[in-house]
């Protein structure tokens, strides 16, 4: 299935500038297109996750429009054609 | 107010000061009079530098910063043309192991290590970790004596974080080295990293109910001279200690301060006698005793402290200087500098006698590192 992730603006010198990443994933949850993320651009992914592989306290990623916090985190399952999109979240100072 | 200027105009002999912010890092370039700025930057806007470092051990001088965000974590980022450019963003060398459990925050010291061996760098990292490179900084790993210290659990996160923001070094026995972090306190290796024990003997803890526990110290900040590396000087939360067998015993030297709580410690360069100081008036109320702005500074390793003023505002000074916003450059006499957490960066050409407002309006100051340039 093709998924498409949108990379907020403060990260688009690490894809050369592009708004969007399209990735083909086998499974349809958004842990895989992560997992593929990190196979095609190691340094956008460790910008999103630590090293436990966990998201980023203060960055918000949406499939469909939902907060995957409240929809199954890494689990949440994706419709062919989704769209993934990573915002940094309101907060500092 | 200083023009504004590239920093890789500076060239040999002029003086290097630079500043990380909560939003981003400035250069200011001097001639060596010091009396007159150039600044450069920001650099990184709207990232926290909380560490700076300049390297001339190798054949040209190597700028070293560590940007990150709240958001997207901490880089490591390192100019060959003095700030003109910064190596790629995409670098993101510094990661703690996927099995140790802990994920990097920030990166708070960044040490060049021995001058003999310019490829040997250190970080101080949050959560409290030593990293070492072996390769001028392009590959790093956490010291493994140190990350799998079986103290680990029982150390806890000050105000600013579980961080380790000071790494001192001997300079005649690579074997030896000493740390201090916030809360932990003092560690020193005599075996190259093999293994850390606590030097905390004298030091005193005001927040346990055990003034004086083995470790658990909140140590702000330890600095030595290279011509007496055993000799160690020591700004606590709450104390102010001079140790003179590397760490095996701490003595009070808090001899006519106003406040022996502070942040910052800085080493004139050529005097292993003299050390900086920017008392606070106490944890509840971190800013300048009796709103005065006043750099101690003590000629006779702490027998004694005497306030240094001409400059400095007297009156209204509701200022703090943080651990790593107070240092010193190579020149002689020593410039002094610190930055407050206000925004303002004063400068002392002179040993610290009398003071300059360089620049206010920057965002809050955590971090000065200085140098003359080679």
């Amino acid at each position: 299935m093709s998924v498409t992730v949108v990379v907020p603006g403060p990260l688009r010198d690490l894809t050369d500038g592009r708004s969007t990443i399209g990735l083909e994933v086998a499974q349809g949850t958004v842990g895989e297109a992560f997992d593929e993320l990190r196979r095609r651009i190691p340094s956008l992914y460790d910008r999103i996750f630590t090293e436990q592989r966990e998201l980023r306290p203060h960055v918000n990623v949406f499939v469909s429009g939902a907060d995957i916090r409240w929809s199954g985190g890494l689990q949440t399952p994706m419709d062919a054609d989704a769209e993934v999109v990573i915002l940094p979240s309101v907060s500092g100072g | 107010m200083p023009e504004s200027a590239v920093g890789s105009g500076a060239g040999s002999g002029d003086v290097l000061v630079m500043v990380g912010t909560t939003k981003g890092a400035f250069l200011f370039t001097s001639g060596p009079e010091r009396g007159e700025w150039q600044v450069d930057g920001p650099h990184f806007p709207g990232e926290e530098v909380y560490a700076l470092a300049l390297d001339q051990r190798g054949s040209g001088p190597v700028l070293w910063a560590a940007p990150g965000n709240a958001f997207f974590g901490t880089t490591l980022r390192r100019s060959r043309d003095l700030g003109a450019s910064w190596s790629d963003k995409d670098e993101r060398p510094v990661k703690f192991p996927e099995d140790s459990g802990l994920s990097l925050k920030h990166i708070w010291q960044i040490a060049p290590g021995p001058a003999a061996d310019p490829d040997v760098m250190y970080l101080g990292v949050e959560p409290s970790c030593l990293f070492e490179s072996r390769d001028g900084g392009t590959s790093w790993g956490p010291v493994q004596g140190f990350l799998e210290h079986e103290h680990r659990e029982r150390w806890t996160p000050g105000n600013g974080g579980l961080c380790l923001h000071t790494i001192v070094q001997h300079p005649d026995d690579r074997e030896k080295m000493l740390v201090a972090f916030s809360t932990g306190g003092v560690y020193s290796t005599e075996d190259g990293g093999a293994s850390w024990r606590p030097r905390n003997v004298g030091v005193r803890t005001e927040f346990l109910p055990d003034k004086y526990p083995e470790f658990g110290q909140c140590v702000h900040k330890v600095v030595n001279h290279p011509s007496r590396p055993e000799r160690l000087f020591l700004q606590n939360h709450w104390g102010l200690y001079r140790s003179d067998d590397w760490a095996e015993s701490w003595q009070d030297i808090a001899n006519g301060v106003p406040s022996d709580f502070g942040f910052c410690m800085a080493m004139h360069p050529h005097d292993p006698d003299t050390v900086y100081i920017v008392p606070m008036e106490s944890d509840m109320f971190r800013c300048c005793p009796e709103a005065k702005m006043r750099v101690y500074r003590t000629r006779d390793g702490g027998a004694s402290w005497e306030p240094m003023t001409e400059g400095l505002p007297q009156e209204d000074a509701y200022e703090t200087v943080l651990r790593d916003a107070l240092t010193t450059d190579t020149g002689a006499p020593a410039g002094v500098y610190f930055g407050t957490r206000s925004g303002k960066l004063y400068a002392s050409a002179d040993d610290g006698d009398s003071w300059m407002l360089v620049q206010d309006g920057l965002p809050p100051v955590v971090c000065v590192k200085a140098g003359v340039l080679a």
